[in-house]
């Protein structure tokens, strides 16, 4: 599904990613996990394909394709799907124009018929109940005057709409009371499939609670320096970040 | 060797207006007084502050003439589809009886011809030579007049349209709102053909009446437009005005708004999409004069390629006009690389009591949100279009009726500026 191999990326003259690898098969749910300016958010935008950022080194391949030559609306075409940190809000356009816009695209690209207005509004029933979005919530403009938990709502709503094959959550539960965070998870996991793949970026242990990883791995320093099972976030909860500092310090000497 | 004396192009202007005598019926008194007026103007430059990023050179050297060819066959193509509307047609600048539609509805006066309306629009002076030049000439006037207490159900369509090439038009709109009484009018420019449109509207909205104004300007890069509105509110009288700039080569608005009463509630707004060399000028006066009036400002541009625009919008709120709300707003995204905006707000406050805010913003089209709709699956010219509607939406919001703004995004659909 995705192969991230020796991948180096940087803003301006700082260095973020230093040689990072990842591998995600299909079905499979990794959580990235790490301090404070370890390159999560980084490593998102670059998937997605920000351009502020500059790729100095390294490859990353998706479904077999060199992801790093395709545009931004070409990656979501071809099945990324990536859960902003902050979704931006746009004045004046409606939730449900944009979506029908982005679907109609995408679903062109990978040669769908296109929905009928009656298929399509059945469709966003279907997708905004599984995040308990109200119908009211669809109809107003892109995230403006949303709540934080409203705005991690649709961006998973929008993920069920657009039927991705590989979501990227990027600290998709920062900031949500318990109760939003349960609906939030109860979206992903109720998408999770044997095709489809997660990467779960996440600041805190509590959201893997409730979407159980596969796989987590420890960010620092623009590399994974560590990977295990669920337990590795349990052990992060507990200990922090110091020990494997440590450990990563200790190693280079 | 031959030698040609190069003709000023004033002396061009006058023997238009001498050639118009024979052929447009102004009294010989209408006329007398505003070539006085042309006489003592010059044709305004770059050095009057009211002209300073808009030239009129070109205009003033192309060869002008009176078109005599006022027929067209159909109108179909400029109607507003399922606007159940009373149609009144010119073309070239002359009334066309034949594609008009003057209408028998109970209270609603409607007279054509110059010589009929000309004195209600004459209480104010002429500001400069187009304006002079527009009364010394008048090339097709319409009068309408709403009685007491009527509200008129029908929406007025006025059909601007130039055919033949080098035409220049000067006709002129009176609209006269009795007290207690609505009126809807939309105004559509259209045609691709050179040309030259000066056109007047003269509006008196009395005590508690309403006016829906709507102006849709569209046409082509060769074409000059001069828009001059001049409208008189009384007391607790109301009057949304939208200035709606499709396309057009060269256009300048002339916006004057007296609010001679109390609690008069008045909207200006206006949106410009100029591409390729376009230039779109926008100048708006708001007089508060009494107490207890709001006026409401909303203009947006989005500026393509290398055209240019200007904003100037001047409040004045005299000594009595306390309790005074006055907003003004104008937002620009620069999307053209060569493209100029020129804004300046002018604000002259001489009462103590109010509330008045102006503000102008000119960026470039937000890249969070073009990057946010792309990773979604959208290709840069959807989304872009999509952030264009956005932006002016809020300025269509404010065409009251429904089909007219349907009928607006679908010429902009149509120029490939937006998304449905």
């Amino acid at each position: 599904m995705l192969q991230i191999k020796n991948l180096q990326a940087r803003i301006e003259e700082k260095e973020i990613l230093r040689g990072l690898n990842l591998e995600v098969k299909p079905g499979e749910v990794h959580a990235i996990m790490g301090p404070n300016g370890s390159g999560k958010s980084t490593l998102a935008s670059v998937l997605a394909g920000k351009e502020d950022y500059e790729i100095t080194g390294g490859e990353i391949s998706f479904k077999g394709k060199d992801l790093l030559e395709m545009s931004p609306e070409d990656r979501a075409r071809e099945g990324l799907f990536l859960a902003f940190q902050y979704p931006v809000e746009i004045p004046g356009v409606s939730n449900i124009n944009f979506l029908k816009a982005a679907l109609s695209e995408v679903r062109e690209y990978r040669g769908l018929p296109q929905l009928t207005a009656k298929e399509f509004l059945a469709l966003v029933k279907e997708k905004s109940s599984l995040v308990e979005l109200d119908g009211q919530l669809a109809n107003r403009s892109v995230n403006e005057g949303f709540s934080g938990g409203e705005k991690k709502r649709n961006e998973v709503f929008q993920m069920a709409m657009l039927d991705p094959t590989l979501a990227i959550l990027d600290e998709t539960d920062s900031g949500l009371d318990i109760d939003a965070l349960r609906i939030v998870a109860n979206g992903v996991n109720a998408m999770r499939s044997p095709e489809r793949s997660f990467v779960v970026i996440t600041h805190y242990q509590r959201l893997l609670d409730f979407i159980i990883p596969d796989y987590v791995h420890v960010l620092y320093k623009g590399r994974i320096v560590k990977s295990g099972t669920k337990e590795l976030a349990l052990e992060l909860e507990e200990r922090g970040y110091d020990w494997i500092k440590e450990e990563v310090e200790a190693a280079q000497l | 060797m031959s030698t040609t004396t190069a003709i000023a192009p004033k002396e061009k202007f006058l023997q238009l207006v001498e050639e118009s005598k024979k052929q447009f019926g102004l009294a010989d008194q209408q006329r007398d007084a505003a070539i006085e007026f042309l006489n003592q103007f010059e044709i305004p430059t770059t050095r009057d502050e009211e002209w300073k990023y808009t030239r009129t050179t070109k205009l003033s050297n192309e060869s002008w003439k009176w078109s005599n060819d006022h027929s067209v066959e159909t109108i179909n193509p400029y109607r507003i589809p399922k606007l159940n509307a009373i149609e009144l047609v010119f073309v070239n600048g002359r009334y066309s009886t034949a594609l008009s539609s003057m209408p028998l509805v109970e209270g609603l006066t409607c007279r054509e011809g110059s010589m009929m309306v000309a004195n209600e629009a004459l209480l104010t002076n002429p500001a400069n030579f187009f304006e002079a030049f527009q009364r010394a000439t008048t090339t097709g006037a319409i009068y309408l007049e709403v009685a007491p207490k009527v509200v008129i159900e029908k929406h007025i369509h006025i059909i601007h349209l130039i055919t033949d090439s080098n035409t220049v038009s000067t006709p002129l709109i009176v609209l006269n709102l009795q007290a207690n009484s609505k009126l809807s009018v939309t105004e559509s420019f259209c045609g691709n053909t050179k040309g030259l449109t000066i056109r007047r509207l003269s509006a008196n909205v009395a005590a508690n009446a309403r006016l829906e104004y709507n102006k849709i300007q569209n046409e082509g890069d060769e074409h000059y437009l001069i828009n001059i509105e001049e409208v008189s509110i009384d007391r607790d009288g109301y009057s949304n005005l939208n200035t709606l700039t499709v396309a057009g080569g060269w256009v300048r608005n002339d916006l004057r708004i007296a609010l001679n009463g109390e609690n008069i509630e008045a909207n200006l707004s206006g949106f410009y999409l100029p591409r390729n060399k376009q230039h779109i000028d926008n100048h708006t006066k708001v007089d508060h004069k009494l107490p207890h009036c709001v006026s409401n400002e909303l203009y947006k541009g989005i500026l393509f390629d290398s055209s240019t625009g200007v904003f100037n919008g001047k409040v004045y709120v005299w000594k009595d006009a306390q309790k005074t709300n006055a907003y003004q707003n104008n937002a620009n995204i620069i999307a053209g690389e060569n493209a100029v905006m020129n804004t300046k707000p002018e604000l002259e406050i001489y009462a103590d009591d109010v509330k008045c805010s102006h503000g102008t913003t000119t960026g470039q089209l937000d890249e969070q949100a073009m990057f946010y709709l792309r990773a979604r699956g959208m290709s840069p010219d959807s989304a872009r279009k999509l952030l264009t509607t956005a932006f002016i939406n809020d300025v269509l919001n404010k065409v009251d009726e429904e089909v007219v703004r349907e009928y607006v995004i679908q010429l902009l659909v149509e120029k490939e500026l937006l998304t449905l």
